[in-house]
């Protein structure tokens, strides 16, 4: 299989603490890549450093073999990445539809003039983002709702049209940050199932998650992060077995709290 | 069915609106002034709209977008630099100053918090107002606070708008025939702002101002986007100033005070951010309360104390004050809310 | 005369004031992160207390002493500052803790202009003058002159600066509030109880803004119920040119706006007089030899200085001399 992502020793510091200690990791093509870890290993920060919300200090990261931009998020986006938040964030005071629809913004391209003159390449573009987002409601199975307000969905679906936002940038590398965080266990084999659905689809999926039988269940290739450096990557059954791994999880935090 | 009551609806409020100035005429011109200065004011509150309503940025210097261009009217079209540029030309030139000292005024401090704009705003109105006080000398540009007086009215084919035509036997004053201009370019402000709000910039705005790290996230320059915004309010009063100027055909730095840019800001507070229609109805609102507080508290205190104990002036700045703080108070969405806006800030933040 | 030593000391004493008023706003900044836009208001209500206190013992015609006049003045004007600065927090701002942004920030101008046109109706429309009480003494430093307002407003602001330093730093109840701007809400998880430090940070802001009034007023012989607007506005800038939610910033920004503003005010109208740059000497040569001088930007342009320093700073350093990065947080 190809490589999508590379990581080369990315670093990361805060203040006197370094977050990040020269992480390398390779997310190949189609996959389903778990980043896990204790408490305060650097998952999110590897996650916040990815997707631009921090610049890193060190290191490069490569998709599909092209430098990914710093400290952008938007230009993130651009290049290819899409992501969800722990703490679920949506515009909560727009519809459903119109928040996959603010997805589709880095894919089209018509600007203030157009919208005022209502051009016809502007009428046919906003029907394109329109027909898109609500393939994308449906795909993530809650067309339903399309008209509601975001802020009045059920937790499940605001986790479900988080990712159809994040679908309609048409990522290559989909980035889901806890995705099962407060769910029951009939919402998460249903997370399970859209996940699965998505690598189906081509999609390339990278998931930081606590919920450590999800992960070994779900990835087809795991990393672990501690003290914000990699210990281990490789397929769960080899990961679960790795002496450093173990001692992180027993020796450490064993809770299983969010970071 | 249905469609024709709307229809015919919409009819009658054109009816109306078509013939308010002869109404309005036969009560007195000044009316049909105090009319055209409230459509101005809708249309700058429309501006603002943008800004603040949808993008989520507060503004707190709007009026001297509005300054400009009025300035840019009266040196371009009066006896000041002998300079007579027709209307078409320099209303355009007005609006896109306006929106580059928007652009340049936003760009540094847009990526910081909300909270640095407004204050930067605040003192970009001070800047003005100095400036047009103070560009009399060595070099005289705006003539101090003096102002510039015999400024061109419009003229539209040959047509002036400071003088009465008669038309179809009903004769037609100065001010009537700038209220049907003004009403013209206030269906256009009205419809672009209904364009925005529907459209992918439109969208991308309201997306910031809802959460703008997930705007990011999600793929939207927000700086530049955020820029636009800024720019566009601001071209907005660009264009309200030059038909200030050209109506009145007199512009001084009295006019471009802060007190005005928290009127403005008050009609689009009051209506409700973001809502079109509230928009309008919190302008017009405000916009005749003045008028109103002339006709009613100035003789109510003479009669009662025997002289002016508050000024209407003064009350004036006393009723916007306590609307805006009302408004976020009890009813942050304003009187007539946009739905979704409704909804947000009803409900506390988590 | 020495100018440059004259400016300085000048800007000395405007800028104490600046850092006084600055306090005010870098405090509630640093503990809520809103911007009391009403701060400007409380200073200038400060001075009209004052002034009204010391006019009215003054035609009492008690035989006082001017200090005591003075102080009386201030007496009366802390405590009634003090009240409309906890109203401000208990009326406008608390409710509003966990709205949206937007919402506090228009409050707060809502705030403002109702505080300028209530002044407005009590103090009217003219400026009121301070009352002749005293001789102000002139001392001769090394060339340039300083009176005895300038060296007492100097000193008091030291004390004041002393004294919040002090207060913040070795008091049970200043360590509440540095944990608050820190963060509210770990601090009341450790039991602090943030609606008083909240309402503290008001109250000590509107008690410094209002000696800080009166020193203003005092050393400009007028006060104005518009004078709240712009001195708040500068003593923002001053608030984060030192880095905003900063003590010791607001107090370096304050003095250091001080200065620029004298130094600015001082040499302007020599540097932009065209008729020494040969280019425009030439061009202008009519003028220039008539008048002597064709002056582009005088001293009336002092009160751009501040606003010029706040775009600058946040151009260039959003985080002020002294502070944390302010901006956006993820």
């Amino acid at each position: 299989m190809s490589v999508l992502l590379e990581a080369l020793s990315v670093g990361k510091r805060f203040g006197g603490v370094q977050a990040l200690k020269d992480v390398s990791l390779t997310i190949r093509a189609q996959e389903i890549y778990g980043l896990i870890g204790p408490n305060g290993a650097g998952k999110t920060t590897f996650f916040n450093v990815l997707t631009g919300l921090y610049t890193r200090d060190s290191g490069d990261v490569l998709l599909a073999g092209a430098p990914l931009p710093l400290g952008s998020p938007h230009l993130v986006a651009r290049a290819g990445i899409a992501r969800t938040f722990q703490n679920i964030r949506l515009f909560g005071n727009m519809t459903a539809l119109e928040n996959v629809m603010v997805g589709r913004h880095v894919r089209t391209r018509i600007g203030m003039f157009g919208a005022i003159l209502r051009t016809r390449s502007q009428r046919e573009e906003e029907a394109a983002i329109r027909r898109r987002a609500e393939e994308l409601l449906h795909y993530v199975g809650i067309a339903h709702r399309a008209n509601d307000l975001a802020r009045h969905l059920a937790y499940g679906d605001q986790r479900r049209l988080e990712i159809a936002r994040a679908l309609a940038t048409e990522p290559k590398l989909l980035a889901l940050d806890e995705p099962a965080a407060g769910m029951n266990a009939t919402e998460t084999g249903a997370l399970r199932q859209l996940i699965l659905g998505l690598r189906a689809d081509g999609l390339t999926v990278l998931l930081i998650e606590h919920d450590v039988k999800l992960v070994m269940g779900l990835c087809d290739r795991v990393a672990v992060l501690d003290y914000g450096e990699k210990i281990a990557e490789d397929v769960p059954e080899v990961v679960q077995k790795d002496a450093k791994v173990i001692e992180a999880y027993l020796g450490g935090n064993v809770g299983d709290s969010s970071t | 069915m249905t469609d024709l009551r709307k229809y015919a609806g919409m009819a009658l409020i054109a009816l109306a609106l078509l013939a308010l100035p002869l109404v309005l005429t036969s009560m007195g011109t000044a009316w049909v002034r105090i009319t055209n200065l409230a459509i101005l004011f809708v249309f700058l509150s429309l501006g603002l709209n943008i800004v603040v309503g949808m993008a989520g940025l507060l503004d707190l210097g709007y009026i001297a977008f509005y300054a400009v261009g009025a300035y840019v009217y009266a040196l371009l079209a009066s006896p000041h630099f002998g300079l007579h540029l027709p209307f078409w030309v320099i209303l355009p030139i007005g609006a896109l100053l306006a929106g580059l000292a928007g652009a340049v005024l936003g760009a540094p401090t847009l990526r910081l918090r909300g909270d640095y704009l407004a204050i930067v705003t605040l003192g970009f109105g001070e800047i003005v107002r100095i400036l047009m006080n103070n560009l009399s000398a060595p070099f005289n540009i705006t003539n101090g606070p003096k102002g510039i007086t015999r400024i061109d009215g419009l003229n539209v084919a040959g047509m002036s708008f400071n003088s009465t035509d008669t038309l179809f036997g009903i004769s037609f004053t100065g001010p009537a025939k700038y209220y049907y201009i003004l009403l013209l370019l206030l269906l256009c402000v009205i419809a672009v702002n209904l364009r925005l709000q529907k459209s992918r910039i439109g969208r991308a705005w309201v997306a910031i101002r809802e959460d703008e790290l997930a705007a990011k996230s999600a793929g939207i320059n927000t700086r530049n986007v955020k820029l636009l915004a800024f720019a566009m309010g601001a071209s907005f009063g660009g264009i309200a100033g030059g038909m200030f100027a050209a109506m009145q055909g007199f512009v001084s730095p009295e006019s471009f005070i802060l007190q005005e840019s928290v009127m403005v800001l008050a009609m689009v507070v009051l209506g409700g951010m973001g809502n079109v229609w509230g928009v309008i109805a919190g302008a017009l609102l405000l916009s005749f309360v003045p008028e109103f507080l002339r006709y009613t508290v100035e003789p109510a205190q003479k009669m009662l104390f025997g002289r002016l104990l508050v000024e209407p002036e003064v009350l004036r700045m006393l009723i916007f004050g306590v609307a805006l703080v009302l408004t976020m108070r009890f009813r942050p969405a304003g009187l007539w809310p946009e739905a979704r806006h409704r909804r947000e800030f009803g409900e506390k933040r988590a | 005369m020495d100018i440059f030593l004259q400016q300085i000391i000048n800007g000395l004493t405007t800028g104490s004031v600046y850092a006084i008023v600055a306090l005010g706003y870098t405090m509630v900044y640093g503990v809520i992160q809103l911007i009391n836009f009403a701060h400007g208001e409380v200073v200038m209500i400060g001075a009209m207390v004052a002034f009204t206190v010391i006019t009215a013992l003054v035609g009492a015609g008690l035989p006082l002493p001017p200090i005591v006049l003075v102080f009386a003045g201030v007496l009366t004007a802390v405590p009634v500052c003090m009240a409309i600065g906890y109203l401000l927090e208990r009326v406008a701002y608390r409710p509003l803790r966990h709205a949206p942004r937007l919402a506090p920030l228009i409050t707060a101008i809502g705030m403002s202009i109702i505080l300028q046109h209530l002044a407005l109706l009590i103090w009217g429309r003219d400026p009121r003058a301070f009352p002749q009480i005293m001789e102000v003494t002139s001392f001769n430093l090394g060339g340039a002159a300083i009176s005895s307002v300038q060296i007492v407003i100097i000193l008091l602001s030291v004390v004041m600066m002393g004294v919040l330093t002090w207060f913040v730093y070795r008091t049970r109840f200043g360590i509440a509030i540095r944990a608050s701007a820190e963060d509210v809400r770990v601090a009341a998880l450790m039991g602090v109880d943030a609606n008083r430090v909240i309402a503290a940070t008001f109250i000590i802001g509107a008690a410094m803004g209002a000696v800080a009034g009166v020193m203003y007023g005092t050393y400009y012989g007028i006060a104005h119920y518009t004078m709240g607007f712009t001195l708040g506005l500068k003593a923002f800038s001053a608030a984060v040119l030192g880095g905003i939610g900063n003590l010791a910033g607001a107090m370096l920004g304050g003095i250091l706006l001080g200065l620029v503003e004298a130094l600015g005010a001082g040499y302007i109208g020599d540097l932009t007089d065209l008729c020494q740059w040969p280019v425009f000497g030439g061009l202008l040569a009519e003028r220039c030899e008539a008048d002597g001088h064709v002056i582009l930007l005088g001293s009336n342009y002092q009160d751009v200085f501040a606003f010029l320093v706040l775009i600058l700073v946040l151009v260039f350093r959003p985080s002020g001399l002294l502070g944390e990065r302010v901006a956006e947080r993820a």
